[in-house]
């Protein structure tokens, strides 16, 4: 059953959960909250083969909720996957990887290294390139993107390409483009691809009260729109209970700026002058 | 054969310019007692090879570190590391910064002695770019391209474990050993600290055994210091100290590190800077990490 009411996170981790529906039985490793909840609600209803781990050391045959579980809680375990194993699953390609970079450019390249023009002394210094390299190049990838600005996707390329793209100037020897696997893109405005002509970021759907304008208006570099864009879909009650279940803490409500319903109020014509 | 040694004659042994691989994963089981002892030193001129956390920031913020080897540098619940980030945004810092995979191959590649491992991480992105060493090749098989990952070879290796015998047989109970043993592996010269110094009959038991992951020849010295990961984990014993990874963060926007270190570090023996935490059952009342 749709519901009717749900926060703009929930509708986030719904539409985000598509991503994992279609892949079998491969690793699905969401970082940060909204993303492990995608994971978790699609190996709970589209896609049973699913596979996660406890974000340590195990892999586990039913996802873990969220935060503390208490001293009765039996995590469900079915082989040890300690940091060095996870490159033999990244290797092999049986993983699908949802990650919110801080730069996205439109070649589907990211970044969440450093900012700046000058990579020796970077204007802020982030994370590093982390795993990036090894996934992008290895297996699916998605992005998650909390606040849809020109800041995340930018008009150049990203200040340090952190992953590999849909950008032929930088195709190694002997790869096609095709052998690049981005996938989704959810923000807190619309759900992308990279479907549109020679891998162009496409618009898939908006959220509810979110105009295709306004999608274009904050993307840093031209999207392709198709003549018709639906509405994302609500999240099912199902669903939402699945969320509640693996978030009993409600951090999913701290994820996005004061936490805005999903269903946008639109604004008025008076007010828009 | 008997390899005790203290902390400080350990970091004796290292020199000016050395090649230092250190263990764990972030805020996570690192040899941070020996971390301490070279912040106390006036060993200069390291290059660091690291999953790193605090261990980097550290050493950057003191001045140690001439090149940093890294794929990450985090605490975790505090996502950047404060001291590491200023010693980049200074420009100060030599870096050879890789995929975290990259890493391993590196460690893999000078523990099995060739010269490097082909891999396809790294293609199409800024980590060739901004590493000209990093050579591309062909490969005599395929019609790719591939990236050479050189060995990572390193005069010595930090690892700090849960438990160890005086011989150098090591066990890391936790659920993970991170690539510790690829560490030890690639290294020259092996330091390992411990939280318990067991007898050798520990390991009869095949479930501690199997939490062995390198031979004891590969150890060359061993030194039991209780609590000495702190502030970052060391299961089964104690969790990452967050309370005490906020103040050292605080330190980078108030005070510096010098700061930081006058409190804690310098002129203190590790002794004093658990009294300052509030002693060993303080430490090993921290709570794991549910993630």
């Amino acid at each position: 059953m749709t519901a009717t009411q749900y926060s703009l996170a929930e509708l986030m981790i719904c539409a985000a959960s598509k991503a994992f529906d279609n892949d079998g039985e491969v690793l699905a490793t969401g970082i940060g909250v909204i993303p492990r909840l995608a994971a978790s609600v699609s190996m709970s209803t589209n896609n049973l083969d699913l596979m996660m781990t406890d974000s340590e050391a195990y892999l586990l045959s039913e996802p873990n909720p969220i935060g503390p579980r208490g001293d009765d809680f039996v995590q469900r375990n079915e082989t040890w996957m300690g940091f060095s194993r996870i490159f033999d699953n990244v290797w092999s390609g049986k993983r699908h990887a949802m990650i919110g970079p801080t730069q996205i450019d439109q070649y589907g390249q990211s970044n969440i290294s450093a900012l700046g023009s000058d990579y020796d002394k970077p204007k802020i210094q982030m994370l590093g390139a982390r795993g990036l390299p090894g996934n992008s190049i290895s297996h699916a990838n998605s992005f998650f993107v909390p606040n849809h600005n020109k800041r995340v996707f930018v008009a150049n390329e990203c200040d340090m390409v952190c992953s590999i793209g849909y950008n032929p100037e930088r195709l190694p020897k002997g790869y096609q483009l095709d052998d690049v696997d981005i996938r989704l893109v959810i923000s807190d405005i619309c759900v992308m691809d990279w479907q549109g002509p020679n891998h162009q970021l496409r618009l898939v759907s908006v959220h509810p009260g979110v105009s295709v304008e306004e999608v274009v208006e904050k993307t840093g570099f031209a999207i392709h729109v198709d003549d018709n864009t639906p509405t994302t879909t609500s999240p099912t009650t199902e669903q939402l209970a699945l969320i509640n279940k693996f978030d009993p803490h409600n951090l999913r409500s701290k994820q996005l700026k004061d936490n805005p319903p999903g269903i946008r109020v639109a604004v008025s014509a008076s007010e828009e002058k | 054969m008997n390899k005790l040694k203290t902390a400080t004659e350990m970091v004796a042994e290292l020199r000016d310019g050395m090649t230092i691989g250190i263990g764990g994963w972030g805020p996570r089981r690192k040899p941070m007692a020996l971390i301490r002892e070279i912040l106390r030193s006036d060993l200069k001129d390291l290059t660091i090879v690291s999953y790193g956390g605090a261990d980097v920031g550290m050493l950057c913020a003191a001045g140690k570190v001439k090149k940093l080897v890294f794929a990450f540098v985090s605490l975790d619940f505090i996502p950047l590391e404060p001291f590491f980030r200023k010693a980049r945004e200074q420009g100060n810092l030599e870096v050879m910064e890789i995929d975290e995979g990259m890493l391993l191959l590196g460690l893999r590649a000078a523990a099995w002695g060739c010269p490097f491992i082909p891999t396809q991480v790294g293609l199409g992105t800024d980590i060739i770019k901004q590493n000209p060493d990093l050579k591309v090749i062909d490969s005599p098989y395929d019609d790719k391209e591939w990236v050479a990952m050189p060995a990572l070879k390193l005069d010595a290796a930090l690892v700090h474990v849960d438990h160890a015998d005086e011989r150098g047989v090591c066990q890391i109970s936790g659920p993970d050993h991170y690539m510790d043993d690829w560490f030890v592996r690639a290294a020259n010269k092996s330091y390992i600290t411990c939280d318990e110094l067991v007898d050798s009959d520990h390991f009869n038991n095949p479930e501690a055994a199997r939490q062995v992951f390198w031979e004891r020849s590969l150890t060359s010295a061993v030194c039991a210091i209780a609590g000495g990961a702190h502030p970052t984990s060391c299961p089964p014993f104690y969790g990452i100290d967050n309370k005490h990874l906020l103040q050292y963060n605080k330190y980078a926007k108030e005070g510096g590190f010098s700061a930081y270190s006058d409190e804690f570090i310098n002129n203190k023996t590790e002794q004093d800077y658990q009294d300052l935490i509030g002693g060993i059952d303080t430490i090993r009342q921290i709570p794991q990490t549910k993630y």
